[in-house]
């Protein structure tokens, strides 16, 4: 039974996502509101990626570090996993299940309460695509926003690395540089980048689609709400493991 | 005008309007009365596409709305104006960008003339100073009024008004009641009346539909209303102390 309710809620998120698919009414109307979510995803989550981008990269070293123990190692080396660690998976997972939380919650509980307020149906009865005036633009802004700020937690998360390592006494930063710069693969930003759009597109359309489908009052949208980040949440990890598959292998 | 023949609808195996019929006539106000629960907000619903019926047809000046597909509905949706329960206004929008959305977004209108028309509508609604207000920051009188001038903002041939009175004082009550007839004749628009307030309906109803248990129980003229002899539409009125 339990089964049947997912599917059942998978293809209604494909017919949403085919709902989405018209041309926007007014293009100019479509870009002020692309800019306007841009603002709100981008800017409004800068502050949160910042602290949590620098204290994964400072965590991630002090582990390497406290874990590298043998004389034998190179110490260089934990700037090089710290690197690889980062750019691989600590920015674009941890900045995107941090910014499910975020985003996903207020985009789901932006268009929940739209919904149980009757705006949607009154840009419906308007003759307004209310799906596409609404849904799009977020999609958009976020498929260009959050793998910005992915970029942007991956220069900051070795940064804290770098301090955290000084700091400590781990590693002094010439070998911390080094290690940054040994056998550096850009395929690895390639591939960050990849998760990052895969998983803006998951964050953004998730909780739209929960946010679309709440019915009821208060509770609802709360609920709806819960439901958008714990989906996104999931359906990161489980393409974080699927992309992971597909490009990582040798 | 608006006709609907033979309306059927219902939710799973419960069955909410069942073989509705009925004409809405321009330039009037008409009214659909009937206890919570009776199936008025429904037909109101399905007369706006908000929801689908199951059988039957609902014409607009001739053309059946059932049978558009979604671009052609579209267009006609454009000529109707609605006035919602709650109001519905926009909260990210001040009361100025509110009433221009509509002409922002179906219209070629220049910046001047889209404010030259909100301040038009909002004057209609009797409305001054509030263009740069919030909805979270006026009454909910005035939420109404810019409800109103949002619906009329593209002068419309239709407009539905779900329970226009709801959650108001007696007083602003009455001047609601009092612009939507005024509205309705200065513009020749068909205006469709869900309501329970009986007051508003002896005030201004010129034709009423009374909808009991998903079934047209009584349709007529307001003076016909005590005489009827209908059991259902009498209790209902006593119940609301008239």
């Amino acid at each position: 039974m339990y089964h049947m309710k997912f599917f059942e809620n998978l293809g209604y998120y494909f017919l949403f996502l085919k709902g989405l698919l018209s041309k926007p009414e007014r293009f100019n109307v479509f870009r002020k509101q692309t800019i306007l979510e841009m603002d709100s995803i981008g800017i409004g989550s800068f502050g949160i990626v910042s602290l949590i981008s620098i204290f994964t990269g400072a965590v991630s070293t002090i582990q390497i570090g406290y874990q590298l123990v043998s004389g034998l190692v190179p110490e260089y080396l934990i700037g090089r996993i710290v690197r690889d660690s980062n750019i691989l998976e600590f920015s674009p997972t941890v900045t995107c299940l941090v910014l499910a939380g975020k985003v996903g919650s207020s985009i789901a509980s932006e268009i929940g309460t739209m919904k149980v307020t009757e705006q949607i149906d009154a840009l419906e009865i308007m003759g307004v695509n209310s799906a596409n005036y609404l849904v799009l633009p977020k999609i958009v802004a976020g498929v260009i926003t959050i793998p910005l700020l992915v970029t942007y937690a991956m220069v900051l998360s070795l940064v804290g690395g770098a301090i955290s390592g000084v700091l400590s006494g781990i590693i002094n930063p010439e070998y911390f540089v080094k290690g940054l710069r040994a056998d550096f693969i850009p395929f690895s930003v390639f591939f960050s980048m990849i998760k990052s759009f895969t998983f803006a597109f998951i964050i953004t359309s998730v909780s739209s689609f929960h946010g679309y489908k709440t019915e009821g009052g208060a509770l609802e949208v709360g609920q709806s709400s819960t439901k958008a980040v714990v989906y996104s949440c999931m359906g990161i990890i489980f393409f974080d493991y699927i992309i992971s598959q597909m490009f990582l292998q040798r | 005008m608006i006709e609907v023949s033979k309306i059927f609808k219902s939710f799973d195996e419960k069955k909410v309007l069942e073989d509705i019929s009925a004409q809405f006539h321009q330039s009037k106000c008409n009214f659909v009365i009937g206890a919570s629960g009776s199936g008025k907000s429904v037909l109101m619903k399905c007369m706006v596409g908000l929801m689908d019926v199951d059988k039957g047809q609902i014409k607009y000046g001739g053309t059946d709305f059932v049978s558009l597909d979604y671009d052609q509905k579209k267009e006609i949706r454009k000529e109707i104006g609605m006035l919602f329960q709650g109001t519905a206004l926009f909260d990210s929008l001040n009361v100025e960008d509110n009433i221009a959305f509509p002409l922002r977004m179906f219209t070629k209108m220049t910046p001047e003339e889209v404010i030259e028309r909100v301040n038009f509508c909002l004057q209609r609604v009797n409305l001054q100073n509030v263009n740069k207000l919030f909805p979270s920051s006026i009454s909910g009188g005035m939420k109404k009024r810019v409800g109103i001038a949002r619906a009329i903002a593209l002068n419309p041939k239709y407009l539905f008004c779900d329970e226009p009175n709801s959650g108001l004082d007696p007083i602003t009550s009455r001047l609601i009641d009092e612009l939507i007839k005024e509205i309705t004749l200065e513009y020749d628009i068909t205006t469709i009346i869900n309501t329970h307030d009986m007051k508003s309906l002896f005030e201004m109803g010129d034709n009423i539909i009374f909808i009991y248990k998903g079934l047209k129980w009584w349709e007529g003229a307001k003076a016909d209303i005590r005489s009827s002899g209908n059991k259902e539409l009498l209790d209902f009125m006593k119940a609301s102390e008239f």
